[in-house]
């Protein structure tokens, strides 16, 4: 009884923190009302038992929400003087949309007929989902993760606009790379 | 110890939460007493007791357009974070929250810190207060991947995220022992998060206090005494990660931990004024190109050594 009342409380504070998003009018705000949304999300996946996702959930995303809500601010050069940020763009056709979209999910979720119970569950839920979601899988999994780091890498490194013959001149030979910022390990 | 601890009743959190402030106050005062003699004083041990008099009376500075909310949320957290933190070290044969991933836990609130420290520079919308927040997180970006990488080795030791199992599979041999590289880059991420010693930048004098400078009275009690109590909390948490746990001669499992804790943030006190503080643009490159790949190595050797052998 007492683990329903959280959930359903965790699951109002989620939605709550998730509209808060919207109304409050600075990118701080804004982030850190998402963090909250996804802790409580992150909480009631402890709550089903899924301990390893749920605390995961928590940990990813307060980190997101930090880095996000650094780089929102540097970009938009805000500080908390500066609050009149609006969140919602474009709401003329932003607001039926979501709406409708909101009403058509809610509305497969209740009309859509769910199974009931069969069995009893697994002692350990989170690999019985891993095996569940993964399973004969794993290894295109696997190598997925790999080619992501590696075009993220290679995406940086397109990216930058210093490549190592600035660094290091045209014959890769000066002993001291010069850089405009000095690094901790002098390279 | 050869049993895993059992869960007590959450009515021994308040117990846990004075064995924390204890710890707090020791190391205030052992930070007193070494600010004393580095000044040359004969002792200045009562310091810290006259500081928090002076701030619980003090009126709250305000500072123009603050964003109060989360500056004071920012500023309590880091004490929210070390209880919370406490809650899965197990003392002797006992533990608040026996948590199956209590190891992830730990990592989940560390990464708070992210939150509470830039919040607290950033709420107060005074300039300096905000570049020690941007100056942490900068820290931060260093130190954080290879702390955890550091709480790797010990689970896949241990073959658990269970706290009280990592303490337990250490009956022969301290973890510290066979990975001291994983050891001293937790002990760093401890100091980090505790914006102590090297990683004051954020807080250094060159910006007015940074993300201190404009925190006063309660808040500012609050903020210090986080720092503290998640120096504490980090020195305990390495105790069944590192230091085998309560296993020890003649004194009972309990007690053995609390020594182990106490002399290991002791150790971290002291070290605040035996290491140059590491400014973040340089320590960025350390913590890539030497800490990550070093404790990389590190988490290899262990897992060769865990399949081997």
């Amino acid at each position: 009884m007492l683990a329903h009342l959280v959930f359903w409380g965790l699951a109002v504070v989620a939605v709550l923190a998730g509209v808060a998003v919207f109304v409050v009018n600075s990118m701080a705000r804004a982030s850190y009302s998402l963090a909250l949304s996804f802790i409580a999300v992150g909480l009631q996946v402890l709550l089903l038992q899924q301990l390893y996702v749920g605390v995961l959930v928590i940990l990813m995303m307060v980190m997101e929400m930090a880095i996000m809500a650094v780089y929102m601010n540097m970009f938009m050069g805000m500080n908390p003087a500066m609050m009149s940020m609006n969140m919602v763009h474009g709401a003329r056709h932003a607001l039926p949309v979501s709406v409708g979209v909101f009403l058509l999910l809610a509305a497969g979720a209740l009309f859509a007929p769910w199974p009931s119970r069969r069995g009893s569950p697994p002692a350990d839920v989170t690999a019985a989902l891993g095996t569940e979601l993964m399973g004969p899988k794993m290894l295109t999994m696997a190598t997925v993760g790999v080619v992501m780091a590696a075009t993220i890498v290679s995406g940086v490194v397109l990216a930058a606009h210093r490549t190592r013959y600035d660094r290091l001149g045209d014959d890769l030979r000066r002993p001291r790379a010069a850089d405009p910022q000095p690094g901790g390990v002098s390279r | 110890m050869a049993e895993t601890p059992v869960a007590v009743s959450g009515g021994w959190a308040p117990v846990a939460a004075g064995l924390l402030g204890t710890l707090v106050v020791a190391a205030a005062l052992l930070d007193g007493a070494l600010a004393g003699r580095a000044a040359g004083a004969r002792s200045r041990m009562g310091r810290p007791v006259g500081e928090v008099a002076r701030l619980l009376r003090q009126r709250r500075r305000t500072t123009v357009a603050a964003d109060r909310l989360l500056w004071r949320v920012g500023g309590a957290g880091l004490l929210g974070m070390a209880l919370m933190i406490v809650t899965v070290v197990p003392l002797g044969r006992w533990t608040l929250f026996d948590l199956a991933v209590g190891v992830v836990w730990v990592n989940a609130l560390d990464v708070l810190a992210w939150a509470f420290v830039w919040l607290t520079g950033w709420g107060a919308n005074s300039a300096y207060a905000m570049i020690g927040g941007y100056r942490f997180l900068a820290h931060g970006l260093a130190y954080e991947l290879p702390l955890m990488f550091a709480l790797v080795a010990p689970a896949v030791a241990a073959s658990s995220l269970r706290v009280g199992e990592v303490a337990a599979a250490q009956q022969g041999l301290w973890f510290v022992v066979w990975m001291p590289v994983a050891f001293v880059v937790y002990c760093l991420g401890v100091v980090a998060i505790a914006v102590w010693g090297p990683f004051s930048p954020a807080l250094g004098r060159d910006v007015a206090g940074g993300v201190t400078a404009e925190l006063s009275g309660v808040d500012r009690l609050l903020f210090l005494a986080g720092r503290y109590a998640l120096l504490a909390a980090g020195a305990a948490f390495a105790v069944p990660m590192f230091l085998g746990g309560g296993g020890g001669p003649l004194l009972p499992a309990w007690a053995w931990v609390l020594v182990k804790a106490t002399v290991l943030l002791a150790g971290l006190v002291w070290l605040r004024r035996r290491v140059p503080a590491l400014r973040p643009d340089m320590f960025m490159e350390v913590g890539w190109l030497v800490l990550l790949p070093a404790v990389l190595l590190q988490d290899l050797l262990v897992a060769v050594i865990v399949i081997g052998g």
